[in-house]
């Protein structure tokens, strides 16, 4: 059997792992990250717009900072993230952002003086400052106060991933690819490391480690219609859910993001609207700003999203044999910008669908409808990013419910949260895996590659004669039409229940090819069978939660309600036989807080029913700041909700013309 | 609307038959023999060579095996030999092929794994440390304060050249890699290229020439544009080998 010891073990070669490796590799650790894929494919490199940091140097983010980046947060969140997290993330940004440009990501720079740009369909000219004059530019995206969105054309994961991943191998990061996680290696509540299968000739390695961190990324493709890509199945979220102790969060909260591409599901970057693009229906006219009149297309993404199929509801949608859609307009920012800012989407556009959207006029118009993106589920961990139930178990980026995201994420986050996450949980796994000595032995371990083997050759040994394919297409499109923007109970129960069906359905398959090696139709067999446990923890958190909040609309329970449902969703899987996940509650504590729940000032006003102790914990605020008298926002801060912060990452930010005030 | 449109709205009896060809070999296991496996399938409208791979595999052949992750032609996972030229399977639609016969090769110069599954991911890292790919300075930044002031046309130059996605398609057009295995290939040269026009890197043309000064790095090019034929970026590949080659020569 084949054994592999390190200090640090990372389980997913994104943004959040390879940084993570850093953090450890400079603490002196052994470390190896191990990825299903080579690392700079990871899914990472799919961003595009960009990342989110408050820099404030271009004109139009004048006066940004760590405040405004966290009230823009808290409330895209729908106050369901963990302000704390939110705290953290916000301070730490502008350093990771800076420590990117050190690395060499050609972030897109500032040139003094007038430019033109669109705004609101028209064109205006800002002038930037000269003392901004070569300092990182930012683009304008949705549910922000301030144009905070740092960005290399519309190539900002890649060139953010490229980077890292450089980073890693300089530090001598050891990088596995081609390795499947399939289980957790754990004993007495410690995680000891993972059984990976390798995917080239199929062999099963233990990965033995002082401390693990998943790092896997979402789970979009339980869903028909996704914009992420082939690999973002959710294992790793599966595997530590299979422990029957890792708990996950929040996994009903998945994000639609308002303009991926028809049919392909192919992203088209929010920094198509955040440049001044527009949303467009069948007559060609402009909607969003009858809905949303403030934020009009650059809303959160889930209210976006809900005013396009509202729109499509009531007749506007363009009719097409992929079903009806609407149109997205960038044709008016201009053939220059476009081939210099939206290089990729332009490709994208012109390679999948023959539309150059640099064409003038309708000719140039893309259809776009909401579709499955971003998950903000995944294992529920404390803010040091470790599980909270299994100890020397770490859980970074996308894979994560560590808060950030609650509800909803922000456009411009995602890749903000996966290095900024890790930074901060890399090093607190670092510190954790320097401090900790390996509590297992070889007979655990072989025990647990024993039991991979035995399920490998369960599932070989299946004879039912159904398919695995046509379950996973059953099951992604149960999700697609039931567990959508708009879910509903009685959906919502069908879902359940048929979910619960092929679950139990898998046992009844038949593997054509019985090979234990390099055998791509036995891997979709135990993937499906982790990704269904996951849709249903989705479907069953969904028809559980009766209320409406971020990316969860509930047409039979269209408020927000602060009264009931102000927490999280916490599930697991009790028994390897259980058949659904079971579900309880963690409440978030209003008084905890240093911005208590009220409207998130776009998306449906009244449709919110408060917590009586949201105003009594305004008053408290009130009176912590009578109390404090004129002091700096940081003493009032500190004053309100005190956080902390490894390392130096809870520095002062500098900022141009403002210092670090 | 467009002609692109028009097509979609036709009777699915009016679309195609198009063939596709395989070339089947599992290098992992010794009792397997390469042969080349035909599928017949109805061409959809806007089909790639990744919904229709997706639509082989999981409707006539389950054992294929073949690298997709993003199909949307940024991730450089899907490079395979299309009709004898490589190029990224995602972003190649059927409908370019007049008569609807399309043969698929694994990518050459990397190690097979099986059908058209091949290992680029170690590679590639090895190459990325052989040319030391990343940002080389004295001083460790300070990230609490602003940060070096770049003027906005060098921030594109760098931008411009760091769009490589590794996907190894100009190592497969590469003469020189067929008689030099461990030429680093216009993936490695442009890698070299974008690090010396970054002003973060402090790296002198010595230092440069230590890492590519041989026939192995820039003196091994000869030329004959394989690599930006078909570079899927449109990479300026031959200009920069040759604006890396003068800076060598000179060091």
């Amino acid at each position: 059997m084949k054994i592999i010891y390190t200090d640090a073990l990372i389980v997913g070669g994104g943004l959040a792992g390879l940084r993570s490796a850093i953090a450890a590799r400079d603490k002196g650790l052994d470390t190896i990250v191990i990825s299903m894929v080579p690392v700079k494919r990871s899914h990472s490199a799919a961003a595009q717009g960009g990342m989110q940091a408050s820099l404030g140097n271009t004109i139009m983010g004048e006066g940004d900072n760590e405040d405004v980046h966290f009230a823009d947060t808290v409330k895209g969140s729908d106050w369901g993230c963990d302000q704390d997290v939110a705290r953290m993330f916000v301070t730490t940004a502008p350093k990771a952002i800076r420590e990117l440009a050190a690395w060499g990501v050609p972030w897109n720079r500032i040139g003094k003086g007038p430019r033109e740009v669109i705004m609101n369909g028209k064109k205006e000219t800002i002038v930037e400052k000269d003392e901004a004059d070569g300092l990182i530019n930012a683009r304008d995206f949705g549910g922000t106060k301030k144009w905070r969105t740092c960005y290399t054309s519309d190539a900002t994961g890649h060139t953010m991933l490229y980077a890292v991943a450089n980073e890693a191998l300089k530090r001598n990061v050891e990088i596995h690819d081609k390795k499947e996680a399939v289980s957790i290696i754990h004993e007495n509540g410690i995680c000891s490391g993972v059984v990976a299968r390798d995917l080239i000739n199929g062999e099963l390695i233990a990965y033995v480690a002082r401390g693990t961190m998943i790092a896997t990324g979402g789970y979009g493709r339980i869903y028909k219609q996704s914009t992420n890509a082939i690999i973002c199945k959710g294992i790793g979220i599966a595997i530590a859910l299979e422990t029957g102790i890792v708990t996950l969060g929040n996994m009903e909260a998945v994000q639609f993001h308002p303009t991926p591409i028809v049919p392909s599901g192919i992203l088209l970057t929010e920094g198509c609207r955040g440049d001044g693009g527009v949303l467009r229906d069948k007559d060609g006219y402009r909607f969003m700003p009858d809905y949303e009149p403030e934020k009009k297309e650059l809303a959160s993404r889930d209210v976006v999203s809900r005013r396009m199929i509202e729109h499509i509801r009531k007749g506007k949608g363009v009719k097409s044999p992929n079903g009806e859609h609407l149109w997205l307009d960038i044709s008016i920012l201009g053939r220059e910008h476009i081939e210099k800012n939206l290089h990729d989407v332009q490709d994208i556009s012109k390679t999948f669908n023959g539309i150059d959207p640099a064409d003038e006029g309708e000719k140039g118009w893309m259809p776009v409808l909401p579709m499955q993106h971003y998950s903000m589920g995944g294992i529920r961990t404390k803010k040091n990013g470790e599980s909270t139930t299994m100890k020397g178990l770490f859980c970074s980026g996308e894979a994560s419910c560590w808060d950030l995201h609650g509800f909803n994420r922000l456009g411009g986050n995602s890749v903000s949260e996966a290095v900024v996450a890790g930074m901060i949980v890399g090093e607190y796994f670092a510190e954790y895996c320097a401090d900790t000595h390996l509590q297992t032995n070889t007979l655990t371990i072989e025990k647990f590659l024993e039991d991979q083997m035995d399920y490998l050759k369960e599932i070989l040994s299946y004879d039912g004669g159904k398919n695995i394919f046509d379950i996973k297409d059953r099951m992604r499109t149960i999700m697609q039409e039931k567990v959508g923007v708009f879910r509903n109970g009685e959906d919502l129960d069908d879902a359940v229940n048929e979910l619960e069906d092929l679950l139990k359905m898998v046992k009844q398959i038949t593997v054509t090819d019985k090979s234990l090696g390099n055998n791509p139709e036995l891997n979709e067999a135990y993937r499906v069978t982790k990704m269904l446990k996951l849709a249903l923890c989705v479907a069953k958190g969904a028809l559980e939660r009766t209320e409406s909040r971020g990316a969860h609309y509930r047409e039979d329970h269209t408020k927000r309600d602060d009264l009931n449902w102000l927490n999280r969703t916490i599930a697991t899987w009790v028994n390897p036989d259980d058949t659904m996940p079971t579900l309880s509650y963690e409440e978030i504590d209003i008084f905890k807080m240093e911005m208590p729940p009220a409207f998130r000032g776009y998306g449906r006003k009244g449709a919110i029913v408060l917590h009586p102790s949201s105003e009594k914990r305004e008053q408290d605020i009130e009176k912590i700041k009578e109390t404090l008298g004129t002091v700096d926002r940081f003493t009032l801060q500190e004053a309100l909700m005190d956080f902390d912060l490894p390392k130096d990452y809870k520095r002062k930010n500098e900022r141009v013309g403002v210092g670090y005030e | 609307m467009s002609s692109q449109d028009n097509q979609e709205f036709k009777d699915e009896e009016e679309f195609r038959e198009i063939e596709i060809t395989v070339f089947k070999y599992n290098s992992q296991d010794k009792t397997s023999k390469p042969e080349y496996k035909t599928y017949k399938l109805t061409e959809t409208p806007g089909m790639t060579l990744y919904i229709a791979l997706i639509k082989i595999w999981s409707t006539m052949d389950h054992h294929l095996s073949f690298d997709f992750v993003c199909r949307a032609g940024i991730c450089g996972s899907c490079s395979m030999v299309v009709n004898g030229k490589p190029r990224l399977a995602c972003k190649t639609r059927t409908n370019e092929f007049e008569d609807g016969k399309i043969t698929l090769l694994p990518l050459p110069t990397f190690q097979h794994i099986k059908d058209l599954s091949v290992d680029t991911g170690n590679w590639m890292n090895a190459m990325s440390v052989k040319v030391e790919s990343w940002i080389h300075a004295k001083e460790e930044t300070d990230n609490s304060v602003l940060e070096k002031r770049v003027d906005p046309e060098s921030a594109q130059a760098v931008f411009d050249l760091d769009r490589c996605i590794e996907c190894g398609i100009c190592l497969a057009s590469c003469s020189t890699k067929i008689m030099r295995e461990d030429f680093i290939g216009a993936v490695g040269l442009n890698r070299t290229a974008r690090f010396a026009i970054d002003p973060h890197d402090e790296r002198t043309d010595e230092e440069f020439y230590e890492l590519i000064g041989d026939d192995n790095g820039v003196f091994g090019c000869m030329s004959l544009m394989g690599c930006e034929d078909h570079c899927p970026k449109d990479l300026p590949l031959q200009t920069k080998i040759a604006y890396m080659r003068r800076k060598m020569v000179k060091a």
